[in-house]
């Protein structure tokens, strides 16, 4: 049809306005485009003065990851009923950086997120959003549970300095995870992941810091006193590593599946996972903090700058570190809660519980991965400490190598 | 050719000055939309990749060459993974693509239509969820796998999923369609006389094929590879899905840079690389089989 | 020529045309084999809807259920996704379907100064990869400061919808008798009726398929709606969120569900193709 087309024919060979009006098109459309993008920093930066007139509105919005409260949403009834403040929850936070990229603009220009409280990872993002001013700073006048009951190791963490703008949700061990299954001897330590005997059944994180800090224990250098050299090694090692066939893959938080079914019998992972799958399914996967050393890591409760209700975020963040609910909390998710009174609380409900429920409660109190002891708590390391220009040299490196 | 010359010019009297400008008022929608949303975004890339700066302090147009240069350095062996993928998967789709399409064409019937609708059924489901199936499929002792190590075609510890053949697999399922339409849409507007008259002349079906169908079949062949192998080196889902841990494609280091690390400027340098890498590649095919046949194609 | 065919043709071929041939058709055996590969997966995840998952991973065959088909919208931001989705979908459809309708009408019909060029940008606009567009889209929202969202998303999906729209629409109106509307336009009919009640019920098939085209493209897109979403979440990104942890079995009834719808939309579409000839 078209090739009989005599116009076609003709438009293809008269060429002399289709040229000039595609330069005339791209000279407009370039003039348009060469607008740069102005600075993100906050639009008026929150200071001191930040709580002044403000007060409690009768309800919040809480942004928070998928999994990190049961459904009936317990904790937040009984927060309405103590106080009489509605909680609209909302599992909007798939990853750090998505959840980062989808707020940064609205903070940029000052505008409303849809949030008053959110909770975050310690890492890249967080130190983005304090750079940028983007977070509220807290009264801690207010918050006197977090005051009695907050464990001392979640007070005063090298990312958040005096918890000015954040305070712990839930933290969690990174080790290592391994299939008794196909794994037939005991695994102590991060030098186990470099075994060639387990090539293309390792699993690695691929995430950068976690990836880093593994590379710089593995010879001995804590990650929070490392420096760019320690780095250009750590980064060598990975690479060792990954040339070597070794590496079956980089995970984001898909490793579990894959140790279950045998595709991966050792892998990074979180201590969180691991205890969940194994009581959902009741697979024996087993976890440990390495002997070199293990990263423990925060997902922690921030409020924006830009929040409608902030003060009863506030009073939300107290309320859920009374010793009671931080313990109810725990027994849906897992994780390590900021309260160590949480475990008593825990033990006192097991006596009182029988069956199926005594053995699970019992389970929660005795695993040292929701309630560490002392002495786990020496092996764990914070995470590498970055400023926001030395994020910029540091990501590059470790992403170089989780994604060739 | 419908033009609709004006044989009753009695019913046009106020309309001939807006019959002049009917095709106009009728593309300009479009038009706007395509110049807005498609011109000047690759107009953007391009200004984007020559700036510099960061999130704090915003990104100025500095006529900033070095993010080129940076760009291909840092990431060539992933834009050469790219395409090599692509590359093959192309290849794969013909090999499959082209004896499917020439079936339906030649042989469908009354059927063919049938045959389409079902190669184009599994586009009705989400793209994410047919990959996805796919890395339930070939797990380690999955339902495929963990039958052929039973039997004892496989060793014990052979694994596909997370390799290159994985993703190469992966890309070529879910780009068939795109090749099959092309090559089935020239080869069932053949004059099927030609082709028998053909086969009787060169007293053998291969030999017909090779020296008649064959040459007539590559402008479908060519459309259907522009429309196979853009796409493919440019996806990175089923890399990430199916991929390990050295196949990582350029489409998610572009990912990254944009909504992970905000570096807007490299981000757009390895979009404007990628684009120009793939146009060229286009412009060289074209040149070899002719600029006409693009367009003809393009218009079915 | 024709003399030497004819006395070649009983040397190679003697009685062959009335002997049924009993060769075995690869081609049709190799067809359906595709096809069965290509409608493997879907295959799987009907499978898996029923399939009753006791833990977060759906993958390991437990026994038969209905229940989540009962429970389907037990995740509302996996149902708010899906809405998303479908309204976007929808809303690319008409637009784009009459984006590109007018447009395809136009190229077909007219001559007008910018063809080639239409043709140029059309063709640049369906090859140029995902990453590509949703990149330039990012990048064009960023320096304009418009917040990504909704309407961005429905923006990327009407602009590269529309092209193919147009292309099917073109199809149709080359293949067009201008007669019937000659006829309608000495009957006295004016060009705006004639358009009305002639021109667009002869296009309408070409617009439903191109409208279908759009909706399917819409739906399923993953890349250039994650460059553009912003806080906007649509089916296919939730379910990619979801990798993370493990899919709900919800997420295969989804599935299942608009497989069924789009299965139905395309024979319908068949079928009365078929009728109008």
């Amino acid at each position: 049809m078209s090739r009989r087309d005599p116009a076609l024919l003709r438009g293809l060979t008269r060429t002399r306005p289709t040229r000039r009006t595609v330069l005339g098109a791209s000279a407009l459309a370039l003039a348009l485009s060469a607008c740069g993008v102005r600075g993100q920093g906050a639009q008026d930066a929150p200071g001191e003065d930040f709580w002044e007139g403000k007060k409690s509105n009768g309800k919040l919005t809480f942004a928070n990851w998928p999994l990190y409260m049961d459904s009936e949403r317990t904790q937040l009834k009984e927060f309405t009923e103590e106080t009489g403040i509605e909680v609209t929850y909302d599992e909007a936070v798939q990853e750090n950086h998505s959840f980062f990229g989808k707020v940064q603009p609205k903070l940029a220009d000052g505008a409303s997120i849809g949030y008053d409280l959110m909770v975050l990872s310690n890492g890249i993002e967080l130190t983005k959003l304090i750079e940028l001013d983007y977070l509220a700073p807290l009264d801690h006048t207010k918050m006197p549970n977090f005051d009695a009951y907050a464990g001392e190791m979640y007070k005063n963490a090298t990312y958040d300095q005096g918890n000015r703008f954040t305070v712990p949700y839930a933290s969690g061990i990174t080790g290592i995870a391994y299939n008794p299954e196909y794994v037939d001897r005991e695994i102590t330590g991060i030098a186990d992941l470099w075994d060639p005997e387990f090539k293309g059944k390792v699993g690695m994180m691929a995430d950068p810091q976690e990836v880093a800090n593994f590379a710089l224990l593995l010879y001995g250098t804590a990650p929070g006193e490392s420096d760019k050299k320690d780095w250009e090694k750590a980064v060598s090692r990975l690479e060792e590593q990954r040339e070597a066939g070794i590496v079956r893959r980089y995970y984001q938080q898909d490793y579990i599946q894959p140790l279950t079914n045998g595709d991966l019998w050792i892998s990074m992972a979180w201590s969180g996972d691991v205890f969940q799958q194994n009581a959902e399914e009741g697979t024996e996967l087993e976890f440990v903090i390495p002997e070199e050393g293990g990263t423990l890591w925060s997902d922690l409760m921030m409020i924006p700058y830009t929040a409608q209700n902030p003060v009863d975020a506030l009073m939300l963040m107290d309320f859920l570190y009374e010793p009671r609910i931080a313990a109810s909390l725990t027994e849906y998710i897992n994780f390590i809660p900021p309260v160590p009174e949480a475990r008593q609380e825990i033990a006192e409900k097991a006596e009182e519980a029988s069956g199926d429920e005594k053995e699970e409660l019992e389970a929660l109190v005795d695993s040292p991965l929701v309630f560490p002891s002392d002495e786990d708590y020496t092996h764990l390391h914070n995470y590498v400490p970055l400023s926001a220009g030395q994020e910029e040299e540091f990501s590059p490196m470790f992403l170089a190598v989780t994604q060739a | 050719m419908a033009e609709t010359t004006p044989t009753t010019d009695e019913a046009a009297p106020a309309g001939g000055r807006t019959r002049r400008a009917l095709p106009y008022l009728l593309v300009a929608p479009a038009w706007l939309w395509l110049a807005l949303f498609f011109v000047v975004p690759i107009c953007t890339v391009l200004s984007m990749s020559l700036m510099t700066g960061d999130l704090y302090q915003g990104y100025a147009l500095t006529w900033e060459f070095a993010n080129y240069t940076s760009a291909v350095a840092t990431y060539w062996e992933q834009i050469a993974r790219s395409l090599l993928y692509g590359g093959c998967a192309t290849l794969l789709c013909i090999a499959i693509g082209y004896p499917v399409a020439y079936w339906i064409a030649f042989k469908g019937g009354a059927y063919k239509n049938a045959y389409l609708l079902l190669l184009l059924l599994p586009m009705f489901v989400s793209f994410v969820l047919r990959t996805i199936s796919w890395k339930a499929f070939l797990a380690d002792e999955g339902v495929v796998l963990g039958t052929l190590k039973g039997i004892g075609l496989l060793p014990e510890d052979a694994y596909v999923l997370n390799t290159g053949p994985a993703v190469v697999f992966g890309l070529a399922y879910n780009f068939l369609p795109f090749m099959v339409l092309p090559i089935y849409a020239v080869l069932e507007r053949m004059d099927h006389r030609v082709v028998e008259a053909a086969q009787d002349l060169y007293a053998g079906r291969i030999r017909a094929f090779a020296a008649v169908v064959l040459p007539m079949s590559l402008p479908g062949v060519f459309a259907g590879v522009i429309m196979t192998f853009i796409p493919t080196s440019a996806d990175y889902v089923n890399s990430q899905v199916l991929g390990g841990a050295h196949n990582t494609m350029i489409g998610k280091i572009i990912e990254d840079q944009y909504l992970v690390n905000n570096a807007y400027p490299m981000a757009a340098a390895i979009t404007f690389v990628l684009m120009a890498v793939l146009l060229a590649g286009i412009f060289a095919y074209a040149r070899a089989l002719g600029t006409k046949q693009v367009m003809e194609v393009q218009a079915r | 020529m024709t003399a030497t065919t004819e006395e070649a043709r009983p040397a190679t071929r003697p009685a062959a045309r009335r002997r049924p041939r009993r060769r075995i058709d690869w081609g049709k055996y190799f067809t359906w084999a595709v096809i069965a590969w290509l409608l493997s997966p879907i295959a799987f995840m009907i499978a898996f809807s029923f399939n009753d998952a006791q833990g977060r991973h759906n993958v390991t065959w437990q026994g038969f259920t209905l229940h989540w088909y009962a429970d389907v919208f037990a995740y509302p931001d996996l149902t708010r996704a899906l809405v998303n989705s479908l309204l976007i979908a929808v809303l690319t459809m008409l637009i784009a379907g009459a984006l590109g309708g007018l447009l395809g009408l136009a190229l077909g019909r007219y001559r007008f100064r910018g063809k080639p060029l239409t043709d140029l940008v059309m063709f640049s606009a369906i090859s140029a990869p995902e990453v590509v567009l949703g990149a330039g889209l990012l990048s064009m929202f960023l320096t304009m400061n418009i917040a990504t969202g909704f309407w961005t998303i429905l923006i990327a999906h009407v602009m590269f919808s529309v092209s193919f729209v147009a292309i099917t629409v073109r199809a149709r109106v080359l293949a067009l008798d201008p007669a019937l509307e000659e006829a309608a336009r000495d009957l006295g009919a004016s060009p705006w009726t004639t358009f009305r009640l002639v021109t667009l019920p002869m296009l309408f098939p070409a617009l439903m398929a191109g409208g279908l085209i759009a909706f399917v493209l819409s739906i399923d897109d993953y890349i250039i709606t994650t460059f553009v979403s912003g806080n906007t979440t649509t089916f296919p990104l939730w379910i990619w969120g979801t990798t993370r942890v493990g899919t709900p079995p919800q997420v295969n009834v989804m599935g299942t569900l608009i497989f069924a719808v789009g299965v139905l939309l395309a024979v319908i579409n068949a079928v009365l193709a078929r009728r109008r000839g």
